[in-house]
């Protein structure tokens, strides 16, 4: 292994570890409030029973966030001192203002978790409120950040570095607004099919249950309607990449040849050595439509780019495959609910159904991740597009693969770890309460 | 004042405030490792219960300290990271296993071996952060780390290694084990109070020794920091009022003023930070990297403003956090 590709890989397994947690600390918040509020409101003894249940699991989980997250933000110096020293007068205000969500975030977690008894009602519900306010926050933040990488902006380049900076306009780069909406929806759209997935399960062995209904119900809600919304804002994304990515654009879509009627390739496996991609469905003047929406737009294919420029277009358009493949059966799940709530003026609990649900549990993350992989793996060989290539961005340090196998076993212990603890609260839900259960 | 040194002014701050929250925090991991006699288990769980509610808001002063550090001072940032990517590295593996197995073992199996187990992982990385937190920064004072202009490293990578750093970490240790102990007689009661007391002062007389020590050595190892702490105008003003301060700590804890005691030991701590950073002005990285190397000011100006505003959210919910665990009403007994 290459020190290049060692800290790729070191890198790119910290995020994409840390990305789980950070999606999480983003929507479980939400669903814990919406908990507690109804609890609140109705005096529902079952809700607040749940407030507190997601509480713990999101600690546990906000916990390792929080150290996995501050790994990242060492890494960023460690592994890519280059980068920062060029990148760091430039996107370092978002980062700051993330900053400053991540205590919000942890002061009133800290509130939450530990005051039920101390504070009042009000106060603690307000509290869950900064919390899931300030996690979505520090993602809008974070995001901004990853737009920049995506689209610099905001200096003039002279003989290689940056000069008349001019921060603001780093901090919102052109399609800073798609990427963050997308970012955000899929968080909720991720967590909230997750946690469905789990209490789908478990309502499968006991209808009824009126703690497992209730979760069901919230957590469906929002990772239901975020699902509906993602195909619309990726649509969004890619209409933007198409305009100001078109290498990227060209390999998630496995397009080696520029030409007007472009087709919509489904799966295959692009082939740079052929510039084939064998194994897909075509669909003539998809890409076209889908692009520009307009059949005879023309799309710049890999061909209109020099060969060192390229992504890799097969990892590239096989995690996009992915990632729209997953996306497309959770927003179709999400819409049968809908169709079967409406329809019954109810809860749908229909067997099938739930077993649906809970097969879908873990689409929303595997489109998460794997829609990271298409925006991270699209923008190489730079890591700031057309600016800074990868390989001059990294570390003179010698020796990474050390620090990657390390790291590697901490997330390998860290994750079985939080699994188990997490299994092990999910397993104690409270039996139903005598006077709604069953016999 | 420039936006520059306004900047490594408010990194400076938010250093401070990392030693005088999370150090306490990191403090507390070393005495449920050094937990001893009939009441033991009754110390780990006043830590836990201390640290519960805050810790993690305490570790984000960390994280803005390296925010503010890449961004307004890009160039140190890439020296730091480059020639101390080994101590940091592993303080990073502290870092994580201390948060990881703290929280694990609130909410794991209440098992005594179970608990026992993430109760060492916890304290086992509570004492090695320090070490290495302080370590590196002795070596930033030191002047063994070099780097060319153009931010190469020229010291080969063990070359934070050395006996000033080793006692500064010793002393950083030290320091945070004192201060959670002065922290910890404010929040016991009884017998218990008495175990943090005793602690306090034997902590205290270790601080003094380490402090000592680091002094003697940074005047062969440290000579610029050495010249910073003795040679100013200031330093003679800046030494006496934290010996006040510590005299204070020491004599309110004899006299069991505990609250009394508190405040001296945070201030005497919160000088000690300060007078490392002022003996380093305006080095970032002795000797070759200095405040000269900021950021543009088209990007400190910004920023200082967002800081700005930043504080204003930051400290009441600061201070409703540490009113709700911490304040006179408080008592013990937060429950999850
Ligand atoms: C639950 C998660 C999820 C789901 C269901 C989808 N996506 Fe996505 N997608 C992401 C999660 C995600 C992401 C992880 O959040 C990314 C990575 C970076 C970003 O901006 O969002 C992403 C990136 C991303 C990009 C690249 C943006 C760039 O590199 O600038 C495009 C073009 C799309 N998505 C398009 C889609 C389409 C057409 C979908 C239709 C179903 C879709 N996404 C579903
Ligand atoms: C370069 C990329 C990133 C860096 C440097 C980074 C840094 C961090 C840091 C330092 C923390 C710990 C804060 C604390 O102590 O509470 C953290 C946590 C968090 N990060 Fe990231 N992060 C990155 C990517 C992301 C992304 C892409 C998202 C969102 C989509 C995100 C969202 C969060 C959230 C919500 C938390 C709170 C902890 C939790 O709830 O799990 N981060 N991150
Ligand atoms: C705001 C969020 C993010 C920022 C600022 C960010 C930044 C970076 C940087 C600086 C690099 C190294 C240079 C490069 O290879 O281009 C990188 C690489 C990488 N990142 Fe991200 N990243 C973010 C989110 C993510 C997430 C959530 C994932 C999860 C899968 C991810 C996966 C990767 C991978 C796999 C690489 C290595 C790419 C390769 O070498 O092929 N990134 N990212």
């Amino acid at each position: 292994m290459t020190d290049l590709s060692a800290a790729r890989w070191l890198f790119g397994s910290s995020l994409a570890f840390h990305i789980l947690f950070a999606a999480v600390g983003v929507a479980m918040p939400l669903l814990m409030v919406l908990a507690e509020w109804w609890a609140r409101r109705t005096g529902s003894a079952v809700h607040l029973e749940l407030a507190r249940r997601w509480a713990k699991g999101t600690a546990i989980l906000f916990a390792v966030g929080a150290v996995s997250g501050t790994v990242i933000s060492f890494e960023l110096g460690l592994l890519w001192p280059r980068f920062m020293a060029f990148a760091g007068p430039l996107v370092g205000m978002p980062f700051s203002l993330e900053g400053f969500a991540f205590f919000a975030e942890a002061i009133f977690l800290g509130i939450y978790l530990y005051g039920w008894e101390r504070v009042s009602p009000r106060l603690h519900l307000a509290s869950g409120a900064v919390v899931a306010a300030s996690g979505a926050l520090s993602a809008f933040f974070v995001t901004l950040a990853n737009a920049w990488m995506n689209h610099p902006a905001g200096f003039d380049l002279v003989l290689g570095r940056p000069t008349a900076l001019r921060p603001l306009d780093a901090m919102f780069p052109p399609g800073w607004a798609h990427e963050v909406v997308h970012v955000l929806l899929s968080s909720y759209a991720a967590t909230g099919l997750a946690v469905a997935g789990i209490h789908a399960w478990f309502l499968r062995r006991s209808p009824g249950h009126p703690f497992h209904r209730a979760a069901l119900a919230i957590a469906l809600a929002v990772g239901g309607t975020a699902s509906l919304l993602q195909p619309l804002s990726g649509d969004l994304s890619a209409r933007e990449v198409a305009v100001n990515q078109p290498v990227k654009l060209a390999a998630m879509e496995g397009q080696f040849a520029t030409r007007t009627h472009a087709p919509l390739h489904l799966g295959g496996l692009p082939d740079v050595a052929t510039r084939t991609v064998p194994w897909s469905l075509e669909i003539p003047s998809g890409l076209s439509l889908l692009a520009f929406h307009d059949p005879a737009a023309e799309v710049r294919g890999l061909d209109a780019f020099p060969r060192s420029s390229w992504p890799d277009p097969l990892k590239v358009h096989l995690a996009f495959q992915v990632m729209v493949g997953a996306g497309t059966a959770i927003a179709a799940l999400a819409l049968a609910a809908l169709a079967l709530a409406v329809r019954r003026r109810a809860l749908p609990v229909h067997p099938r159904f739930l077993l649906a649900v809970a097969l879908a549990g873990p689409l929303g993350f595997v489109a998460l991740e794997a829609g990271w992989l298409v925006t991270e793996w699209g923008r190489q060989p730079f890591t700031i597009w057309g600016v800074m290539r990868t390989a001059d961005a990294v570390t003179p340090v010698a020796h990474l693969s050390a620090p990657f196998w390390i790291f590697i076993v901490l997330y390998l212990f860290l994750a079985a770890t939080t699994a188990l603890l997490l299994w092990r609260q999910i397993l104690h839900a409270p039996p139903p309460p005598a006077e709604e259960g069953r016999p | 004042m420039s936006p520059a040194t306004l900047l490594a002014g408010v990194i400076l701050a938010a250093l401070v405030f990392y030693a005088l929250f999370a150090g306490a925090d990191f403090g507390g991991g070393i005495w449920d490792l050094l937990a001893t006699g009939p009441r033991r288990q009754a110390q780990r769980e006043l830590v836990e219960r201390a640290i519960g509610p805050i810790w993690e808001a305490n570790h984000v002063w960390l994280i803005l300290v390296v925010v503010l550090l890449f961004t307004g001072f890009p160039a140190a940032f890439a020296a730091v990271t480059t020639t101390l990517f080994v101590p940091l590295t592993a303080l990073l593996l502290g870092i994580v296993l201390r948060g990881a197995a703290f929280t694990f073992r609130t909410y794991d199996e209440p098992r005594d071996a179970v608990q026992a187990r993430w109760g060492l992982l916890f304290s086992g990385s509570s004492v090695i952060a320090p070490l290495l937190l302080g370590a590196s920064v002795g070596a930033l004072a030191s002047g063994r780390l070099r780097v060319a202009p153009d931010g190469t490293p020229l010291s080969p990578p063990g070359a934070w290694l050395g006996a000033f750093p080793a006692a500064v970490g010793i002393f950083a240790s030290a320091l945070f084990a004192f201060l959670a102990a002065v922290y910890l007689t404010v929040e016991a009661r009884g017998a218990l109070q008495e175990d943090f007391r005793r602690r306090a002062l034997l902590s205290g007389a270790a601080v003094f020794v380490a402090a000592a020590a680091a002094a003697l050595l940074s005047w062969s190892d440290a000579p610029l920091v050495f010249h910073g702490l003795t040679g100013r105008p200031w330093s003679l003003p800046l030494h006496a009022a934290t010996a006040a301060a510590a005299l204070t700590a020491f004599g309110a804890l004899w006299v069991r003023r505990f609250r009394l005691a508190r405040l001296a030991a945070a201030a005497q701590v919160a000088l000690i930070v300060l007078g490392w950073g002022a003996s380093q002005y305006p080095y970032l990285v002795v000797p070759d990297v200095t405040l000269a190397a900021a950021a543009p000011r088209a990007t400190l100006v910004p920023l200082l403003w967002a800081l700005a505003a930043g504080a204003l959210t930051l400290f009441p919910s600061l201070w409703l956090l540490f009113r709700v665990f911490k304040g006179r009403r408080a008592g013990p007994g937060a429950r999850l």
